[in-house]
């Protein structure tokens, strides 16, 4: 399964066309920390996130690399508890801010979860349109905008013959790609991507990840991941996060992803992209 | 080099049959309850519970000496706790089958058909059977009972929807009162409709104010079950369709409902055979009546529990038997959504 | 620490030598390209320590409107609890106005002409209470004094006896005898249960008349509170068994191997285990069970002599007795406005007693479930 560096980076090389940034980052996190209750879990993030670029956040467990990805379209609020500083910009505007509207946020702003949940009440087909009716959008080219959304996500050849079937009779890879088809169909300009692979079997991881290559040509990604082959393999930026001895969690190094895990500048990220911990 | 090979067969060596220790079980749990029979029979001790008397300290005492000296030892305290256990359920058993046998037996007994589908308005005191029924009553029941769900379910989900969609820092509250209405008698629910709703002229005794009084009852129960049904409803879910941009109300309507929708049956069903066989609380609001009444706004209504009541403060023989009809009738209802109520949970449970 | 970063992405061949990363083929360069990102910049770390900022959540109409039912729904349960506390203590003020804290304490209900002597009464209406509340008491211990010992034998059978392809359907069918209509409980105890009942308490009478509670003033034992108590025992088993049967399955099945490693015998394992852990629950069931008895009315109206001038103490086996529930229904009929307002009186009394009774169940049941977690 592992693709060595060279590969990693020929098959990004091959499937990228557009180049990745007109010098606007879609996405900007400034100074975010984080706190549940009186802990400090995160302690000031920033990274900027390139235009139609796949970033990897990488890090052991508990570094709070999922806290900050939910932080990027307000769903961190939702845990009890949740506190947060600092500003989070989508094209140049705060999300936090006193206007913004939650709901809106993440309707640019989609997110894929660790486990699979589709719907266990809907269809296939109705799955991957849930977000229009969720989001109240009236559409006439129903048909189309499925087809579009499945065909992205790589799942159409498999679903086109049963989408009125229950979303339950999917495997979790599929089921998966259905829950990322399902976030497509919103036209988010950026996709955050929690551990998408992390209950998968390679097979499916695959596809995954090359419905990741291809979706970024036209969105901004951020995934998190606990395996670094992944990161290597569709990312183009790396930010490894990092909490010592239940200090709140930081970013120490990031950077490109090649760079990052050939030229590693921090000893800490050196011996964790080498597998010395985590 | 096949010797090696030969695998061994499994075994399980404490499920070995040992006849010696199944004797002493038999001995115990067979022989102590038929001596007991044997020496109700012959002896001054009589009756079923003459036989009690008799076979719990036997028992008690037989397991208990056989255990200490006979094959395989065991505590006293030990077996005489497992008998104790045995002998509660057997009790337990003993009287809940009392209670359902003379239902069952006296209800087919005084059966008869038009019994389903005569009102009571000319039927005399120990009237025959075969004369009046209590139709009248089956249809007030469903008019109540239904006019009660039509109230309760809605706001007992509601209620439920506060604790696990909202979480707002009145849960506790709503949580605490709600398991405080469950202990709301049944005859104070009565009392209260009839001061709030009758007395003040805003009802007349009517199927409404029993509804009315029976949705009281019902709203706990609704509440508690739907609660435990949608916390079963999977936070991601709920994140999921958050994250696709829904709003709490639509992430509510169109994922939340739906996925909990067979538990939410099964709230609604719990109540209903919890007020179905209600009593109290209608003779202070719907009263009674021995007419068919299909209006629940105005004039008394009857329902089966009522039937039953004011049958048997008749007293008469047929009066009597009418009234475990009725009962076998309640209890078959009740039964029915009972036993309906747990299947649609358990396979929600196991999806 | 801060670290910013953004590149514009170069794509480098690179080496790869049997185990781990390797140095890349070219080296990135150490200047900055000409796109716009910044290399990396290790900024100083803050000097101050960061506030939470204070969020603003703006929500949707909708979501407002939405929520603002559920609240109401949520409030209901108090609404309706405050509403049967106010229109009852409403209702019952004419009688409360008339005898004061007497009505609770004194031992004679008499409807009388339906008048007070001061309102040129002949024959003077007087209510009290007391009889009638002791009665429920007396009524509600006997039945737990019964079911409690049931109820515990039942779920411990049913949790560790039975076996569990017999324990599912078992279950079921105890909450199933919780929901049998009280009518056909009141049904079964005048006639199935008091002809029985009353040679056991006869029995009872004879030979244990040393023990103060089965003494009787008159010879006659068929509507007593021990009937009552027997009848309602029946009624509220399967709602203590059942409170007591999830926590005993709530036993951490590490304490229970624990123990059985330690050599516990099924009795030991209950009494030093078990029963210490759900100590909580089977007082709070119990608790929830004395509501219920309380309260019940049907069943108790046709299985207990009512007797109303005058307060039946202790003597259980005796045809007397009292019940704030069973008077309210045998009198509401034929009762003149004091005597209405009197029984909204009575249940305002036993609307208080059943709600202190489950509070403190939920309290209990609460606080012993606190300590598991």
């Amino acid at each position: 399964m592992s693709l060595d560096i060279e590969t990693a980076a020929a098959l990004k090389q091959t499937v990228r066309i557009v180049p990745p940034s007109d010098g606007v980052a879609a996405l900007e996190a400034k100074n975010i920390n984080v706190w549940f209750g009186n802990h400090h879990v995160l302690s000031d993030v920033n990274l900027r996130f390139p235009t139609n670029s796949v970033t990897a956040l990488i890090g052991p467990s508990g570094c709070g690399k999922s806290t900050f990805i939910r932080t990027l379209n307000r769903m961190h609020e939702l845990l009890p508890g949740a506190k947060l500083a600092g500003e989070v910009l989508v094209d140049g505007e705060d999300i936090y801010g006193p206007k913004q509207d939650p709901v809106n946020v993440r309707l640019h702003v989609g997110m894929v979860f660790q486990k699979p949940n589709p719907f266990p009440s809907m269809s296939i087909g109705e799955n991957v349109l849930a977000g229009l009716k969720l989001a109240k959008r009236k559409v006439e080219n129903k048909e189309e905008i499925l087809e579009d959304a499945l065909t992205k996500a790589g799942l159409w050849n498999e679903v086109k013959d049963r989408l009125k079937v229950s979303a339950g009779a999917l495997s979790g890879g599929q089921q998966q790609r259905l829950c990322i088809a399902r976030s497509l169909v919103l036209h988010p300009s950026v996709l955050l991507m929690d551990e998408p692979c992390s209950a998968l079997d390679p097979g499916s991881t695959a596809r995954i990840e090359e419905t990741i290559r291809e979706l970024s040509h036209n969105m901004t990604i951020v995934i998190v991941t606990h395996n670094m082959q992944q990161a290597l393999r569709v990312s183009d930026y790396t930010a490894f996060f990092l909490s010592t001895d239940g200090k709140p969690g930081q970013v120490v190094e990031a950077g490109e992803t090649v760079q990052l895990f050939h030229e590693p500048k921090d000893k800490r990220t050196d011996d964790y992209v080498h597998g010395r911990f985590g | 080099m096949s010797d090696l090979l030969t695998i061994p067969a499994p075994h399980e060596p404490w499920k070995v049959s040992d006849p010696l220790f199944t004797a002493q079980q038999l001995i115990t749990h067979l022989g102590t309850p038929l001596l007991a029979a044997l020496i109700t029979v012959l002896s001054p001790v009589s009756g079923y519970s003459g036989f009690f008397v008799v076979w719990l300290p036997l028992h008690v005492i037989t397991a208990g000496l056989l255990g200490k000296y006979g094959h395989r030892k065991k505590d006293f305290a030990n077996t005489t706790l497992e008998v104790l256990m045995g002998a509660a359920l057997v009790v337990f058993g003993t009287f809940v089958a009392s209670v359902m046998w003379p239902v069952v037996s006296n209800g087919i007994a005084g059966f008869h058909f038009s019994l389903l589908t005569q009102d009571a308005s000319a039927t005399e005191v120990d009237a025959p059977l075969n004369v009046g029924g209590m139709g009248h009553a089956i249809l007030g029941s469903l008019i109540i009972v239904g006019a009660a769900t039509a109230i309760s379910v809605p706001i007992g989900v509601l209620a439920a929807l506060y604790v696990t969609e909202v979480r707002g820092k009145l849960t506790p509250f709503v949580r605490f009162f709600v398991q405080a209405m469950s202990g709301v008698p049944s005859i104070v629910a009565g009392l209260f409709v009839y001061a709030a709703l009758v007395v003040s002229g805003l009802l007349q005794f009517s199927g409404l104010a029993g509804a009315i009084a029976l949705s009281i009852l019902m709203l706990p129960t609704v509440a508690r079950t739907a609660e435990e049904i949608l916390r079963l409803v999977p936070d991601d879910l709920r994140t999921a369709a958050l994250a696709l941009g829904g709003t709490q109300w639509r992430v509510v309507r169109m994922v939340v409902l739906p996925a909990a929708r067979s538990g939410l049956i099964t709230a609604a069903i719990l109540g209903i055979a919890r007020v179905a066989g209600e009593t109290a609380p209608l003779l202070l609001t719907a009263f009674g009546n021995t007419a068919f009444n299909a209006n629940p706004v105005s004039d008394s209504m009857s329902a089966l529990p009522l039937y039953v009541f004011s049958q048997m403060l008749l007293g008469g023989e047929n009066d009597v038997a009418r009234a475990w009809v009725a009962c076998l009738v309640l209890l078959v209802i009740v039964g029915v959504l009972f036993t309906t109520a747990r299947v649609v949970a358990s396979k929600m449970k196991k999806a | 620490m801060a670290v910013t970063f953004g590149w514009p992405p170069s794509r480098l061949p690179s080496v790869h030598s049997g185990f781990g990363w390797t140095k890349p083929l070219l080296r990135i360069p150490d200047t900055p390209s000409a796109h716009h990102f910044p290399v990396t910049t290790i900024e100083s770390p803050a000097t101050q320590a960061p506030t939470p900022r204070n969020i603003p959540v703006v929500r949707r109409v909708s979501d407002r409107v939405f929520r603002g039912i559920l609240i109401a729904g949520g409030l209901a349960a108090f609404i309706i609890l405050s509403g049967i506390f106010g229109y009852l203590a409403k209702s019952a003020t004419p009688v409360l106005k008339a005898f004061g804290f007497e009505f609770f304490t004194g031992s004679v209900w008499y409807s009388g002409d339906g008048l007070l002597a001061s309102e040129g009464s002949v024959d003077p209406a007087q209510f009290g209470l007391l009889p009638m509340l002791w009665g429920s008491l007396l009524i509600a211990f006997v039945a737990v004094a019964i079911a409690l010992p049931l109820a515990v034998g039942v779920a411990l059978a049913v949790t560790y006896m039975i076996p569990k392809k017999l324990a599912l359907p078992l279950t079921i069918f105890i909450d199933l005898v919780a929901a049998i209509p009280s009518i056909v409980f009141g049904l079964w105890g005048f006639y199935v249960l008091m002809p029985h009942g009353a040679l056991w308490a006869q029995w009872l009478n004879t030979n244990l008349s040393w023990v103060p509670f089965f003494q009787v003033e008159f010879p006659a034992f068929e509507q007593s509170p021990f009937m009552a108590g027997i009848v309602l025992a029946i009624m509220i088993t399967p709602i203590i068994a059942a409170v007591a049967r999830e926590i005993f399955a709530a036993v951490p099945r590490d304490l229970i191997t624990g123990a059985q490693a330690l050599g516990a015998s099924r009795w030991t394992l209950i009494r030093d285990v078990v029963l210490p852990f759900g100590r909580g629950g089977i007082i709070g069931g119990a608790m929830l069970g004395l509501g219920r008895a309380l309260g019940e009315t049907i069943a108790v109206f046709f299985v207990l002599q009512l007797f109303t001038e005058g307060t039946n103490w202790f003597h259980i086996l005796e045809s007397s007795g009292g019940s704030v529930a069973s008077l309210i229904v045998s009198r509401f009929g034929e009762a003149q406005p004091l005597e209405l307002s009197a029984l909204f009186g009575a249940g305002l009394a036993l609307f208080l007693i059943t709600l202190l009774a489950n509070a403190g169940a939920t309290a209990i049941v609460a606080a012993s479930t606190r300590k598991r977690k």
